[in-house]
């Protein structure tokens, strides 16, 4: 079972990695094991693979820095449901192939330290015998995404979703 | 430059896009363009690097197009930076990519002083405040690794159309008001997501200088704007080739207007750990400051350091207090060292750091320990952002910078209290 953990509105990309744990300035080995390294210390060492993050508004506002999303995705976080993204990290989000989802009630009904199943193709998780619906990607990123993301959707097909 | 597209009653942005696209567009479809300028920063080149090489069967599209700025971490703190850097160097040589190396100054700055955002250009950045490039009308916006590297490879990108928030700045500013003051008004009315995938309009601006139009541009991101454009006026008229079609429609559509009466303005802060946390500074008066940090792509320019000169010239800085300065470009310093401000700054008691970012982002060059509380004209104050999560960034425009570096605490400047 998957553990879900739960954050607050206006989580910044220096929250999810502080500057100065970059893989610029530790090392791409190392920056990971800072992923929240301010606000929720004991995240890093205890995330397992295939855990769930639970945002409010404004998710990933700040710097454009690919490698704060990019360290989640090392550790494992199978995806981000949250009421509201910024638009870069929204982006970055959407090319690293992490799926982010947008919906003002399951951030809500979930708490911090559930234990979930789920099915991000169908957008479904569950939690015991209840069952929460997420809402499907945007139109125009599911051509992206069903290749796996923009860059294997321009790989593939040398030009990118709704371009001639 | 003229148009034979119908673009009555389109925005700014709107404009821009459609004429690049060909194309008559509106706030909401998908374009995928060409774009004018792609700018990559030394902290995420390593991943620009390899995804161009490992992924995009390393084709670039336009090298001619592709700026790589070293200065985020700049000169190098440690050897993993120093590694980077010079992949990133040999990297631009090798395949023909302008370089602008160590102690050249911050990106967004040196890309205005070269002539590469320019009035109608589309240009992205490696950086969230390329949303500087609007105070020339470019359609600047950041992004992150992946979309550069496929922006460098294709020359192109794929972008939603914004809608446009407008800000109606009306009346006379008051002595001591200063553009990052304004710009921290309008990210305090409209919050941090209040122009999420937005653009901003900044009209009644005419007045403004191209160093200050930086500012309310520079801070649009903070606000979530995806660009912040300046209508093209005054000394940009005259500096740029603006093409006809690059005018404001009165009657465009704009999603949300907002009026700002200048007059009643004061000098603000953003408390931490919040940009949109915009308070009075008279609120903060007396806070106990321990380092004052004058610089960054939102006010680390010639004119900033005028401003921090005239209020420090023959005083010196307060004895428990730390002020460093990093001007935003070796233009500036150039400047600066040539009419007499770094003299003047350097008597009263400055420290001065190579131009680039400095310790904005918490990397080196006057990180803070925990408790230390700190004024920066900077544009982020995030926990833990310039050290320790510990420590409180105070954002305030030069002037409050200055005057605080002068009292060893929170403090209006003269001109203020006297006005």
């Amino acid at each position: 079972m998957a553990r879900v953990w739960k954050f607050g509105d206006a989580v910044n990309t220096d929250d999810i990695l502080p500057g100065k744990y970059a893989p610029f300035m530790v090392g791409e080995d190392k920056f990971q094991r800072y992923a929240f390294a301010h606000l929720q210390p004991e995240f890093a060492a205890n995330v397992q693979p295939g855990d769930i993050l639970i945002g409010g508004r404004n998710w990933g506002l700040g710097s454009s820095r690919e490698y704060a999303p990019r360290a989640l995705k090392k550790l494992g976080v199978a995806a981000i449901v949250a009421k509201s993204f910024a638009r870069i990290h929204y982006r970055n989000l959407v090319n690293l192939g992490i799926p982010a989802f947008l919906s003002d009630t399951v951030p809500e009904l979930l708490t911090d330290g559930d234990k979930v199943t789920y099915d991000f193709i169908s957008g479904r998780i569950w939690r015991g015998d209840e069952e929460y619906k997420l809402p499907p990607p945007p139109e125009f990123l599911q051509a992206a995404l069903a290749e796996g993301s923009i860059l294997d959707y321009y790989r593939k097909h040398g030009r990118f979703p709704g371009e001639s | 430059m003229s148009s034979k597209l119908d673009l009555a009653g389109l925005t700014l942005a709107e404009r821009i896009l459609s004429v690049r696209a060909a194309k008559r567009v509106t706030k909401g479809e998908l374009v995928v363009l060409d774009i004018d300028q792609v700018m990559v920063v030394d902290s995420i080149a390593a991943d620009v690097i390899r995804i161009i090489e490992e992924d995009l069967d390393g084709v670039i599209r336009h090298p001619e197009r592709v700026a790589v700025v070293v200065d985020h971490v700049a000169p190098a703190a440690n050897v993993e930076v120093a590694t980077t850097q010079k992949q990133l160097r040999d990297y631009a040589r090798a395949r023909a990519l302008k370089l602008f190396d160590v102690g050249r100054g911050i990106c967004h700055q040196v890309l205005i002083e070269e002539g590469l955002a320019r009035p109608g250009w589309i240009v992205l950045g490696s950086d969230s405040h390329s949303t500087t490039y609007g105070a020339v009308c470019a359609f600047g916006t950041g992004m992150g690794a992946t979309d550069i590297a496929l922006a460098v490879a294709s020359g192109r990108t794929w972008l939603k159309v914004p809608e446009t928030v407008r800000v109606n700045l009306r009346g006379e500013r008051p002595i001591g008001v200063a553009a990052k003051d304004i710009a921290l008004e309008v990210v305090r009315r409209l919050t941090a997501e209040g122009a999420s995938y937005a653009s901003i309009e900044y009209h009644g601006t005419e007045a403004f200088s191209r160093s200050e139009r930086m500012t309310l541009a520079n801070l649009a991101v903070e606000a979530g704007a995806k660009v912040g454009l300046v209508p093209p006026s005054g000394g940009v008229l005259e500096e740029y080739d603006v093409p006809d079609w690059l005018t404001v429609d009165p009657e465009a559509d704009y999603s949300k207007v907002l009026d700002i009466d200048l007059a009643g303005l004061q000098p603000v802060v953003s408390v931490p750990f919040f940009v949109d946390n915009v308070q009075p500074v008279k609120e903060h008066l007396g806070t106990p400051v321990d380092q004052v940090f004058i610089g960054t792509c939102t006010n680390g320019r010639l004119d900033d350091l005028h401003i921090a000169a005239d209020i420090l010239r023959g005083k010196r800085v307060a004895d428990h207090t730390r002020l460093l300065i990093i001007p935003a470009s070796s233009q500036v310093l150039e400047d600066a060292v040539s009419d007499g401000t770094f003299a003047s700054l350097l008597a009263a008691g400055a420290t001065f750091g190579t131009p680039g970012c400095g310790p904005c982002m918490g990397r080196h060059l006057g990180v803070l320990a925990p408790g230390e509380v700190c004024v920066s004209t900077s544009n982020r104050n995030f926990m833990g952002r310039m050290g320790s999560p510990e420590a409180r960034v105070f954002l305030a425009s030069p002037a409050v910078a200055a005057a605080t570096a002068l009292s060893g605490v929170l403090s209006l400047p003269e001109v203020v209290k006297n006005a």
